[in-house]
């Protein structure tokens, strides 16, 4: 074995029950070095991290730390090893300023220097560029700010092995270059960082090396340098599959939707969407792109009637439909789609069969007190052949399906009753990328059909490539509408940080 | 170390296998509890199932038992289907007792049908009404309906006590404070030699079974059960849901308290609900909230009750021990319930390795 190995994994496995999380997974990390997990959602990486950090613990196979056989029956052993990890869900206590989340559960002593410690995090700051205010309270912190207190925790705690879960899904392009810089100080401190990423282009910018796990099982590890993009998504999907998404170019279009100064407060009395304005025609594709809690599923909601708004008008087709209920506005005739971010916990109910999950829509219009469902069961028949769903049957649990046979159900319900807009909250989250491209592929046709499209998206490049136009969200406020095929992402990602406004 | 890990989901075969296992368990535990208390377990057993079906008399008395468990577990099965824990059962079944009663005390110069029908609406809205008042300060004020059906038993409980002591005690009971017997017709007639509440049952049950798997409104109590947001979603008016599911619900408890009052105690009593209110919960809850087989666990049920009544008189044992016996079965039918979504591993512990070198 190598000196310079920081940790080794050997023939690891895990099961959730049938589930083979992580099946005979091989890898290792230099110190040095930083190391790319690279899978689609599912693949195992999350898994196989958390039994680095101990808290699962493997069912089979070796963990090996500078050398040593380990094994792990909490997280705090792994600390005490130097493995730290920043989890993708933050573990900050918001009423606390960084200095206290810091020394919080730390050294022993009962007596705390806060002047040498802080002198302490000033000192792992400067080494590696992390800026951070040692007196601000954690609600007050961007997401930015909060990563970087994270990392700052687990340095204090005299980390040298650094795993990093999707570091960036919640960062601006500006706020993952500064993150990347970090990770290439904490490398030329010789310390070993494991990013778990799903982004190529990622793994492409900063990783010495790349493992690619598919379905639980660790596929091959590569020098970055000597692989490509191409090469690593056959990979990671197990088969060569087309990258592009198929634009549809539409002519002749109308608004159909207009939202006019809305302000909406939340259930948590936050202010979730300030004075918002936009209009969305048919046949377009309006990307909706901002940081996760920018005010997005309270526009969505506040648009299918689900949530409540204090101001504003939202104009379809010519008649104000805000403050109507989603009952009337379903008897309005209003023919609209919502694909809720939550599809198990809103769009569908998840012990139900699929004829049962496609009758939610339909029975509102149904006379008498009888449920019908022979006409439903054609629909559900048709909506699992067009869609291409896998199921073994449609009085199978939805639940039960897979993450991309769930959303095509829900979709293939939502565009079955023709509608005239489709508001869709991050459609490919949790799919993987063979389903995201159907997903894509549909929305387009849809488009094509006349329809428009919100669609709220997570992956900058996938909204400039399928969208006609993006608004950008930041903190509620509309910060700017632009042209995609104007824009640049790093246009967008200082709209998304509220940095400057678009006239 | 124990380790538990969660399952996945079993086959419908392989879930009866765990009940069944469970039961026989229970059998065996309450057998060795008999044997410690001195009876031979076997002759107890064989005497319970003697007591509850040996006879035309023992099996009439069994489903006499039988009648308002399954009629209950009926009214706990559409509130249930919702999430909504109704442990009021209790309660609704004694104003559902006392609105039939005022009717039987007050209109006795009906002729019997209409009277009985009479009273059979009025218990129904009696029922109704006590289960309308968690569901309204539910859906209004979000409070907790388990704590307020449960509080709202005792209220009943004391309002027929006053009512006992107070303004409909019987003037010729020469002191004792009881309510004046029903009138003849104000009583349910027999057929094959049990009340016909037992038609009503089945009736009830086919009613039931139909509305929630055929109706739309059974259909939105189910999606509301499922998720609030769901419903929403899709448009449904949650309120009303929940109001008229609790409607149904108390409605039908009600239903059970008139068939007590006028087949059984043909008078109104606080003992009218007999503990069929909780029992109830218990029945719907292993019938899986499948109206058909409320008939089979009620009925099993009722077998354990009357089979407990009868070794209490037969063999000398104490009403406790019968208690115990069904204590048991459902600590383990309920406790199996674990086991179905959950199995148990013993793991090694071990070293950590590195640690003794620091």
């Amino acid at each position: 074995m190598q000196a310079d190995i920081a940790v080794e994994m050997r023939n690891i496995s895990k099961n959730f029950g049938s589930i083979k999380a992580n099946e005979n997974m091989n890898f290792n990390v230099r110190y040095g070095e930083v190391h790319a997990l690279l899978g689609e959602n599912g693949a195992g990486k999350s898994t196989l991290m958390n039994m680095l950090s101990g808290i699962y613990s493997p069912d089979s196979g070796s963990i090996f730390v500078h050398g040593k056989e380990v094994r792990f029956m909490s997280p705090k052993e792994p600390i005490q090893m130097g493995i730290g990890m920043i989890h993708q869900h933050f573990k900050l206590i918001d009423i606390y300023t960084a200095l206290e989340n810091i020394i919080l559960g730390e050294k022993g002593s009962f007596f705390i220097n806060k002047q040498e410690i802080s002198k302490e995090i000033k000192g792992i700051s400067d080494q590696f560029g992390l800026g951070i205010q040692q007196n601000k309270k954690v609600y007050d912190m961007s997401v930015g700010e909060k990563q970087t207190l994270e990392i700052i925790k687990v340095l204090f705690r005299g980390a040298k092995i650094l795993i990093l879960d999707e570091p960036t899904a919640v960062l601006t392009p500006q706020e993952i270059k500064k993150l990347f810089e970090i990770v290439n100080n904490m490398k030329a401190a010789g310390c070993a960082v494991i990013i778990i990423t799903h982004k190529l282009n990622e793994v492409m910018e900063i990783s010495d090396r790349v493992t690619v796990l598919r379905k639980g099982q660790s596929i091959m590890t590569y020098e970055t340098s000597q692989t490509t993009m191409k090469e690593l998504t056959e990979k990671m999907v197990g088969k060569s599959i087309d990258l592009s998404i198929k634009r549809a170019e539409t002519k002749g279009n109308v608004e159909i939707l207009k939202v006019d100064h809305l302000t909406v407060v939340n259930k948590e009395k936050i202010n979730a969407l300030k004075d918002v304005s936009f209009n969305l025609k048919s046949g377009e594709i309006l990307g909706v792109a901002g940081i996760a809690g920018s005010g997005q599923k309270e526009l969505c909601e506040t648009i299918a009637g689900l949530c409540t708004a204090q101001k504003g008008k939202i104009i379809f087709q010519g008649d104000n439909i805000l403050g109507k209920s989603p009952r009337a506005i379903i008897r309005l005739g209003i023919r609209m789609g919502f694909i809720p971010e939550d599809r198990l916990g809103m769009g569908l109910v998840a012990s139900m069969d699929i004829v049962h999950n496609i009758i939610l829509k339909d029975y509102q219009g149904q006379k008498g007190i009888f449920l019908k469902r022979k006409h439903i069961i054609k629909k559900a028949e048709n909506i699992v052949k067009r869609l291409d769903i896998n199921t073994p049957g449609i009085y199978h649990p939805v639940r039960k399906l897979s993450g991309g046979n769930i959303q095509k159900v829900l979709l293939g319900r939502e565009i079955d009753s023709n509608p005239k807009v489709l508001i869709t909250a991050y459609p490919v989250r949790g799919l993987d990328i063979g389903a995201s491209f159907k997903i894509y592929d549909l929305l387009n046709e849809q488009k094509r059909n006349g329809v428009g499209v919100l669609f709220i998206g997570e992956d900058l490049d996938i909204l400039i490539d399928l969208c006609d136009r993006i608004m950008v969200l930041c903190d509620g406020s509309v910060t700017g509408i632009v042209n995609t095929k104007e824009a640049s992402k790093e246009d967008i990602g200082l709209l998304m940080a509220g940095e400057y406004k678009v006239q | 170390m124990l380790k538990i890990i969660k399952r996945d989901d079993l086959s419908k075969r392989q879930i009866l296998k765990v009940r069944i296992t469970a039961i026989v368990l229970a059998i065996v535990f309450s057998g060795l509890f008999i044997a410690i208390l001195g009876y031979n377990p076997f002759k107890v057993f064989y005497n319970m199932f003697l007591g509850a079906i040996g006879t035309k008399i023992r099996i009439e008395q069994t489903l006499t038992i039988a009648i308002p468990l399954v009629i209950t577990s009926l009214g706990i099965l559409v509130a249930f289907k919702m999430k909504f824990w109704n442990i009021g059962g209790e309660g609704q079944i004694l104003m559902g007792g006392f609105a039939a009663s005022y009717a039987a005390l007050n209109f006795d110069f009906l002729p019997k049908p209409i009277l009985l029908l009479t009273m059979g609406i009025f218990a129904i809205v009696g029922g109704g009404v006590w289960a309308f008042i968690p569901a309204f300060f539910k859906i209004r004020f979000g409070t907790n309906e388990t704590i307020f059906t449960l509080m709202m038993n005792y209220i009943a409980i004391k309002w027929i006590t006053y009512l006992q002591f107070g303004p409909w005690r019987d003037p010729n009971a020469m002191g004792f404070p009881k309510i004046p017997m029903f009138t003849s017709n104000a009583i349910l007639p027999k057929l094959l030699g049990v009340h016909i509440g037992w038609i009503v049952a089945l009736i009830m049950t086919a009613l039931i079974y139909v509305f929630m798997n055929h109706t739309k409104k059974g259909y939105e109590i189910a999606v509301v059960g499922e998720s609030i947001d769901t419903a929403k979603y899709a448009g449904m008016n949650i309120k009303v849901v929940v109001v008229f599911a609790m409607i149904v619900s108390g409605g039908l408890c009600g239903l059970a308290g008139m068939i007590q009052a006028s087949g059984v105690e043909r008078t109104l009593a606080v003992s009218l609900s007999g503990g069929y209110g909780f029992t109830a919960i218990i029945t719907t809850w292993l019938s899986g909230l499948s109206a058909p087989l409320v008939l089979l666990t009620s009925f099993a049920f009722a077998i354990m009750i009357q089979g407990g009544n009868f070794i209490q008189t037969a063999l000398q044992i104490p009403q406790s021990a019968a208690d115990m016996i069904q204590g048991m079965i459902l600590f383990f039918v309920l406790g199996s319930e674990f086991f179905i979504q959950y199995k148990v591993q013993i793991n090694k512990r071990s070293q950590v390795a590195g640690d003794r070198n620091e």
